[in-house]
């Protein structure tokens, strides 16, 4: 009875179709299922190209990859978490934290006369020290502390913002203009045609790919998010593997903060501003499964430009009503997500 | 159980009242409480600055009046705390900017039953009732003044891109205005208006988004000194010199500091919405009450073109805003 009753709004389609329509279907959708966040975004850049030509302009690519930067970034990191099992919530105030932090640090060097190439070396030091220890200290308090992830980075997630918001007096901190002029070549400087931010973001997704697939710690990381009490049995050092995904996400906040800080000289309040779900979202997307176990580096890297594809087609073009920017991201994200499920 | 507790609470709340009045009436003390938002961005930072600096004047000058501020994050813990300035702190006026204007109104409304003096600053309630006096910033003039300068400034032709903040009434109103100026002048051509949600990341990328698509603009209407941050970033990296003015809002500090300078040949002009205006209504509050006068129903604070001429007069270099 049942089986007859979920196929039957399939049956006028199957008739149409014939036998080979029916057998086709599966075979189809198997073959989208790993390709699903690729096909997404060539079927998105194929709209955007007939939607407005200068879409397809180098400078707009760029332009777009750069924007990716911070989030493809920090996304390796997420990627790491996820594939272990874990979540983090709290990047994007992490990211507004350390941006702060960094410039008030930057800011009272150059009051000691430092040279400014020195104390943006120093200032990038800081970032990525401060990353790995905010990261460290998610993990010691999920593994140590059994607090589940989702609920340590939740209360971060309001700490990091609410100190950010208090030493900025709600206001905004501003980089040191001639430490600014240095620096902004970190964000703005172009080597071989393409961008500084993304060719750390090529490298830190490479990095991350090796990492993931070639190491023993990468294959911990996917036997604990696989099955944890089965790799605890295997002598797999759980809590030191997880307590290092939160350390490597802190230190990848840290570097996309590096990137970031150049592009305006500020942090504000509204830095990094739901950087969390845009990079949650870019792993999901790529096909990492939520509850973790398996994914992949490079679908997270595909999901991560799928996602600014999309703003930066709607600000290309005004078929849609300004007021839907946020639907339209939406509808994507499920269509592709529902492209490459996975088949239970 | 649960109604008699509720019948004694209303009566020791009516006692309460009833107390506070007759004790204003024979003493003629003003204790006025202050609720804002907390500061979570630079305009409200300025609100919360401007809040302290006005009660530090009128508690000075005035040795009858007794102010007290308090912030919150949310319109729910707003409610809460207009209950605590009534029964902890006994206020008898009230100076309240709220979150939200539906869910404030009928908290705002149970003060005024209580003989509690109201006065709502920015952002009106939705039952006008339970508000004795308004006072607001002039949305309409900050999207009206800042189109008559472009237009003066593009002489009557030219192509602009707007940006927009968050979706909300007091958005609308400013692009409105705006878009009614513009209206007027056939050869000037507003391309697109799009969010950049009043912050310097969004602009950012909206306005490399225009550059891309706009292959000719010759100003940029930012609508916010946030905004015009990002935006002037934007057409810094895209090398664009086509554009021959930007236009932010508000007046904070770094803006007009630069309009002072005359820093950057693109910023020329802001127009004004300070949060000073939380000062403004406090002070004429206070100082009505303290006459047993009453305010006007509807106070606009007006908002004024800035440029190099009248800037000093906008710099506040102790505000955070």
């Amino acid at each position: 009875m049942q089986p007859e009753q979920s196929s039957l709004p399939e049956a006028p389609a199957a008739h149409a179709g014939g036998r080979a329509g029916r057998h086709a279907a599966p075979s189809w959708r198997g073959r989208l299922h790993g390709l699903g966040p690729v096909a997404g975004l060539v079927l998105l850049c194929i709209a955007g190209t007939l939607l407005n030509s200068s879409f397809a302009d180098i400078d707009n690519i760029m332009n777009v990859l750069t924007r990716t930067a911070f989030i493809g970034i920090i996304s390796v990191g997420m990627c790491f978490v996820i594939i272990s099992g874990g979540i983090d919530l709290s990047v994007g105030s992490m990211a507004a934290l350390i941006a702060g932090s960094m410039i008030l640090v930057m800011n009272a060097m150059t009051a000691f006369a430092l040279a400014p190439m020195l104390v943006i070396v120093l200032g990038m030091l800081f970032a990525l020290a401060l990353g790995a220890l905010l990261g460290l200290a998610h993990g010691l308090l999920i593994t140590r502390g059994r607090i589940e992830p989702f609920i340590v980075t939740l209360g971060t997630l309001g700490i990091f913002r609410a100190y950010l918001t208090y030493l900025s007096d709600g206001g905004a901190i501003t980089l040191n203009m001639d430490v600014s002029d240095a620096y902004s070549p970190v964000y703005y400087g172009i080597l071989l045609g393409i961008p500084v931010p993304v060719w750390v973001f090529i490298a830190i997704a490479l990095l991350g790919g090796l990492v993931l697939n070639r190491t023993a710690f990468g294959r911990y990381v996917q036997a604990i998010g696989s099955n944890e009490q089965v790799a605890r049995y295997a002598a797999v050092n759980v809590d030191k593997t997880k307590t290092l995904t939160y350390v490597l996400l802190g230190m990848c906040v840290g570097i996309a903060t590096v990137l970031y800080v150049p592009r305006l000289g500020s942090a504000s309040p509204t830095t990094g501003l739901l950087w969390e779900l845009e990079a949650i979202a870019a792993v999901i997307v790529g096909g990492t499964a939520l509850k973790g176990g398996a994914g992949t580096m490079t679908g997270t890297v595909v999901g991560a430009i799928l996602l600014s594809v999309i703003g930066n087609i709607l600000n290309l073009t005004s078929i849609i009503s300004v007021y839907l920017n946020a639907a339209v991201q939406g509808f994507v994200i499920i269509i592709v997500a529902f492209l490459q499920r996975r088949r239970s | 159980m649960n109604r008699s507790l509720r019948k004694l609470a209303i009566g020791v709340a009516a006692m309460a009242a009833m107390g506070l009045s007759s004790g204003a009436m024979a003493q003629e003390k003003v204790n006025l409480g202050v609720s804002i938002p907390a500061a979570t961005h630079s305009f409200t930072a300025g609100v919360v600055w401007w809040s302290n600096q006005a009660k530090a004047e009128l508690e000075k000058a005035h040795p009858n009046l007794k102010v007290t501020v308090k912030t919150s994050s949310g319109a729910p813990e707003q409610a809460n705390q207009l209950q605590d300035l009534l029964t902890v702190n006994r206020i008898n006026a009230l100076v309240i900017m709220p979150f939200e204007s539906a869910s404030l109104t009928q908290p705002v409304a149970q003060l005024k039953k209580k003989g509690v003096y109201v006065t709502v600053v920015d952002r009106g309630l939705t039952d006008t009732s339970a508000q004795d006096a308004y006072v607001s910033g002039d949305n309409t003039a900050f999207g009206r003044l800042a189109a008559e300068y472009l237009v003066k400034k593009l002489n009557g032709k030219g192509d602009i891109v707007a940006l927009r903040g968050i979706a909300t009434t007091l958005d609308n109103e400013r692009m409105d205005a705006f878009n009614a100026v513009i209206k007027k002048h056939p050869d000037i051509k507003l391309l697109d208006a799009r969010y950049g949600n009043w912050n310097r990341d969004d602009a950012f990328k909206v306005m490399q988004d225009y550059l891309t698509r706009f292959k000719h603009i010759d100003a940029v209407w930012a609508a916010d000194d946030d905004m015009a941050f990002g935006v002037l970033k934007a057409i810094e990296q895209a090398k664009r010199t086509d554009i021959k003015e930007v236009f932010g809002g508000a007046g904070a500090k770094g803006m007009v500091k630069t309009i002072i300078d005359g820093s950057n040949p693109l910023i020329q002009a802001d127009v004004s919405y300070s949060p000073k205006f939380i000062y403004d209504a406090i002070k004429l509050t206070a100082e009505a009450r303290l006459k047993g006068e009453k305010l006007p129903e509807t106070t606009i604070i007006p908002s004024v073109l800035i440029t190099k001429e009248n800037a000093k007069d906008f710099y506040f270099p102790d505000s955070p805003f």
